[in-house]
């Protein structure tokens, strides 16, 4: 009871610290956050450029909800994985991983506060992102069912997180190769996940990888629940697979954080120099 | 008498190539490690203030993360106050705080935000810490305005003695100081050492002092060990070694056949941060 009490305050030694370095990093924070939205933007302007260049008419609204839907779920995912995947990177940089990594204060502390900063973070970077994004269309969101959005959002973070739990070990082994692969991973995650058209558009091979990730049931279940209002039984046969990720990946990437670690203790690579 | 550090036939070698040299491991082809320590093997007694000296890339760095539980034997014994580094690690961090050469902080944190975080990774809450804090960087010399402002605004030396301030701050049992006052003007030398008295005196910590400063050394130390190469050379009180109207530099020419290197600066540049902690992804 003492122990879960340390560590529950140790974890909470995590937020605070990222909550402190958003403050005072600030400026980059809004530089990311303006990106953001112009991508969202420009992503969304797809959709009336689309009839201008295809000179038929289509379904204008429908498409640009299917495209801000992407770009919000997208923005949300990739700031979950930024602030779990670089936390050893980060700390590299910092030059502080050492002193980090010598506090009495388990790992499994500085994975759930930091899970729990950057989905608290991430949520609302999405939403404002939103926001934006309706002051430029008018999207029609009175039909959404947005329990069955937060059910899913729910679901697919977890296995997301250990999707990124699991890439943030990659700097333990390889040092700045390690956060190049972390840049990799999301990238091709952004590819196969259908964050901009539904998945079945890739090649077979791609749809099949893009079938592990669980942005792509996320993004369908959202998209279902926006666009059509779906209940969370319309969606229930998304939660499997979400559920099956979750399980496998989270504890995988647990087991890959240790190996990592007991890997870098072994070969000196906690640090960078010297 | 209790054992504070037991080091037996400690052996530690590193392979550059990383995962390439694994590789090579499991398919028979082996690369050659670099050995940093080699058989070593000291005690330090609880309440001791046991110094290591020797020239740059001798192991005294390697041995001070061994016992902080940072990097593990490749073979040989180390405990910390009977633990077993690599086995019983959570223990032993529990009871243990370290200051390396490169003050290491979150750079944009201002000090007394860098060191709650550290203290809350010890249990220690801001309500206790943050007192503390102030009370260690006042008598090290800072205080005020520098406290709040970001770390990188502070200079090399001032960051140091923030590193020093982290480390004090939890009471460790054993404090493994790696060149802890290297970088500072000769006024806060003393005021570092002192310290180190003085918390060894009033709290019966055990000091693991790695150094390149034989004044240093022979101020401080109750019993010293010269590294040599990963080899302990010699070992005892700083009198004993240095033999009558020696100096412990010439002792330590005559035991390693060489000079200490030079002791100003050597190691900064390498420690310098690298440049990339300017932005966050
Ligand atoms: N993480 C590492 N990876 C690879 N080699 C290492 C690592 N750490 C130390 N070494 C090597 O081990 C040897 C001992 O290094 P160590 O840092 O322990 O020396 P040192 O006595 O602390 O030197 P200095 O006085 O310069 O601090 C050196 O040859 C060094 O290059
Ligand atoms: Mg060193």
């Amino acid at each position: 009871m003492i122990a879960v009490r340390r560590e529950w305050r140790a974890s909470y030694a995590f937020v605070e610290l990222n909550y402190r370095a958003l403050k005072r990093y600030w400026g980059w924070e809004l530089v990311w956050l303006v990106f953001a939205i112009v991508n969202a933007l420009t992503v969304a302007y797809i959709a009336p450029g689309g009839r201008e260049v295809a000179g038929e008419a289509f379904a204008t609204d429908r498409l640009v909800l299917f495209l801000v839907i992407g770009t919000v779920v997208w923005a949300y995912l990739q700031q979950v994985f930024d602030s779990v995947g670089f936390m050893i990177a980060w700390q590299r940089w910092e030059g502080t991983i050492e002193s980090t990594f010598m506090a009495p204060a388990r790992r499994l502390a500085m994975v759930a506060g930091t899970s729990a900063f950057a989905i608290a973070y991430a949520f609302v970077r999405a939403l404002l992102v939103l926001g934006v994004v309706s002051l430029f269309f008018d999207l029609d969101l009175l039909q959404a069912n947005w329990l069955t959005a937060l059910a899913v959002i729910c679901v697919g973070s977890v296995g997301f997180l250990g999707l990124a739990v699991m890439v943030a070990a990659l700097p333990l082994l390889f040092l700045e190769r390690g956060e190049q692969m972390v840049m990799i991973s999301l990238a091709m995650l952004l590819l196969v996940s259908g964050v901009f058209y539904p998945i079945e558009v890739l090649p077979d091979w791609l749809e099949a990888v893009g079938r592990l990730s669980p942005a792509t049931y996320v993004l369908e279940g959202m998209r279902a629940a926006v666009l059509d209002g779906a209940s969370i039984g319309d969606v229930a046969e998304l939660f499997p697979p979400l559920v099956v990720i979750a399980a496998v990946v989270l504890p995988l990437g647990v087991v890959v954080f240790r190996t990592a670690e007991r890997y870098a203790l072994r070969s000196g690579r906690l640090k960078r120099h010297g | 008498m209790t054992t504070a550090v037991e080091i037996v036939d400690l052996e530690k070698a590193f392979d550059p190539s990383g995962l390439v040299g694994e590789l090579r491991r499991v398919v028979g082809r082996p690369t050659t490690p670099v050995a940093a320590l080699r058989r070593v093997t000291l005690h330090v007694a609880r309440g001791e203030i046991y110094g290591v000296v020797g020239s740059n890339g001798s192991g005294k760095s390697t041995l001070a993360r061994i016992v902080a539980t940072l990097l593990t034997p490749d073979a040989g014994r180390a405990r910390v106050f009977g633990h077993d580094v690599e086995r019983k690690s959570a223990e032993i961090r529990r009871m243990l705080n370290r200051v390396s050469v490169d003050a290491s902080f979150f750079k944009k944190l201002s000090p007394l935000e860098n060191l709650v975080f550290s203290a809350r990774l010890y249990d220690l809450p801001p309500s206790t810490a943050e007192p503390r804090v102030r009370e260690i960087l006042q008598r090290l010399g800072i205080s005020g305005a520098p406290l709040n402002r970001p770390v990188e605004q502070m200079s090399r030396g001032m960051q140091q003695k923030v590193a020093v301030a982290r480390a004090f701050l939890t009471a460790p049992v054993l404090l493994v100081l790696d060149e802890p006052t290297t970088g500072l003007d000769p006024a806060s030398k003393r005021d570092v050492q002192a310290f180190i008295q003085e918390v060894r005196d009033s709290h019966d910590a055990t000091v693991l002092l790695m150094s390149h400063d034989m004044d240093e050394i022979a101020r401080l130390c109750d019993r010293m060990a010269v590294l040599d190469d990963g080899r302990i050379v010699a070992q005892g009180t700083p009198a004993s070694l240095a033999a009558p109207g020696e100096t412990l530099e010439d002792a330590f020419i005559r035991l390693t056949g060489h000079a200490l290197g030079d002791t100003t600066n050597r190691r900064t540049e390498r420690a310098e941060p690298a440049g990339v902690g300017e932005t966050r992804p």
